[in-house]
């Protein structure tokens, strides 16, 4: 795979909510996408982690009870091996979904799994829809085909993890995250030549609560 | 990368070094100790470290999940099932990568969105990593985790106060919609600016900017 790096990254409200674990799954996903191809978020992300630790560090200690260690002993088992390293096979043909949205949807996505949205157009889901209407989809777009202009309920996040794109807000390749939400309009056009696949997920109108739900989808009346 | 300099947010590159210096020096030995014990439940099951680190940790975990949403008994509950984790999963910790307390974070927070939330949290592994050959420096840094738990801690005191409650209520705070701005009264633009403020300054006193 190239080593080229996304010039398009999640927004420092994004990569806090991914760490502190604020973020829905769906999102979360797409985050954890983009650190696949992204030194420096990963690095940023590193940083939002040990900001946790501290933190936790930090907090006052609340007493538990007083036998809770002697009733943790006899629920102590084996302390297990180092995860061994597992290689998957590499798949022939179709799509293969990269890291850790190969977990979510095996090795392999094969022809038969695209669920044709319009001509140009088809999907796989990700992760059954939320209650509130979050979705976590790939989309695969024929080459040159132009999306309808499209305004977001609530946050949407994507990442390119083949081929390409390029609206309003400039270019997209594989491993840029483009983080739009209702203050934004676009109209994606793919490139020429591939099909363009995306990881797309939306947090429903409802999805967040707490500061970092309001920071990553602002403009909604709730 | 970040189009950033230290002269844009104040601080000298001189200054930067010696917090730094300053802050590796002055690394709290127990700190060291808590990731010595979870190494040693890794290399003999060491029930006595075991120990240590509950009575260190399973307190804090239990106000983590208490902020979070968690009810008196569930967070007892998880906070002993957190412990359990730390014991079992002792053997994937590395002391290179991360501080004691930043692997408890984790797990706590893991644990606690599949507990409270139903869900997994996505994350990428070196497995992962390798797959796709980019295996670059990611770890590297010119800082040891000790000495960067050091100096964030530092930098935490430092922020200004306005900037250190919104970081802390990212992380601790679980509440309906529109609370935390009752609370700070002040604009949402206002509370994002103020995080992307302190998450520079702490990534500065890192040595992370470009």
């Amino acid at each position: 795979m190239s080593t080229r790096q996304p010039e398009h990254h999640p927004s420092e409200a994004v990569l806090v909510a991914y760490g502190s674990g604020a973020l829905g799954e769906g999102l979360a996903l797409v985050v954890a996408t983009h650190l696949l191809y992204c030194a420096a978020c990963r690095a940023k992300a590193r940083d939002v982690e040990a900001l946790g630790g501290a933190l936790l560090e930090e907090l006052p200690p609340t007493a538990l009870a007083e036998d809770a260690y002697a009733k943790t002993l006899p629920r102590l088992g084996a302390v297990e091996a180092k995860p061994a390293q597992q290689h998957r096979p590499p798949a022939n043909g179709g799509f293969s979904p990269p890291g850790p949205l190969g977990d979510y949807l095996g090795g392999h996505v094969s022809e038969n799994d695209w669920r044709r949205i319009m001509p140009g157009l088809s999907r796989v889901a990700v992760l059954p829809r939320g209650k509130a209407g979050a979705n976590t989809q790939l989309l695969r777009v024929a080459p040159g085909t132009a999306l309808a202009h499209h305004g977001h309920r609530g946050l949407e996040l994507t990442v390119v993890l083949q081929g390409g794109y390029s609206d309003d807000l400039g270019h997209f390749g594989v491993g840029d995250v483009a983080e739009t939400d209702d203050a934004i309009r676009h109209r994606p056009v793919a490139d020429p030549g591939a099909d363009c696949i995306c990881l797309i997920a939306t947090s429903g109108r409802l999805r967040f609560s707490g500061l970092i739900g309001r920071l990553i989808q602002p403009f909604i009346g709730m | 990368m970040y189009a950033l300099s230290y002269r844009s947010i104040g601080i000298s590159a001189r200054s930067r070094v010696q917090a730094v210096r300053t802050a590796g020096e002055a690394a709290n030995p127990e700190r060291g100790a808590l990731s010595g014990h979870i190494l040693a439940i890794s290399a003999s099951g060491d029930r006595a470290a075991f120990a240590a680190l509950f009575a260190h940790f399973a307190p804090r975990v239990k106000s983590y999940l208490l902020r979070l949403g968690a009810g008196p008994g569930q967070a007892e509950d998880m906070a002993q099932e957190v412990l359990l984790a730390v014991w079992r999963k002792a053997a994937s910790f590395d002391p290179a990568k991360a501080e004691a307390s930043t692997w408890v974070f984790a797990i706590a927070r893991n644990l606690r969105i599949d507990a409270l939330r139903r869900e997994r949290h996505p994350e990428v592994s070196d497995e992962h990593l390798e797959a796709v050959a980019d295996t670059r420096e990611d770890a590297e840094s010119a800082l040891s985790a000790a000495q960067r738990g050091a100096a964030l801690r530092r930098a935490l005191e430092d922020l200004p106060a306005e900037q250190a409650e919104v970081v802390r209520l990212s992380f601790f705070q679980d509440k309906p919609h529109g609370e935390i701005e009752r609370a700070l009264g002040i604009p949402l633009g206002t509370v994002k600016s103020r995080l992307r403020l302190a998450m520079v300054r702490l990534r500065a006193a890192l040595g992370e900017i470009e």
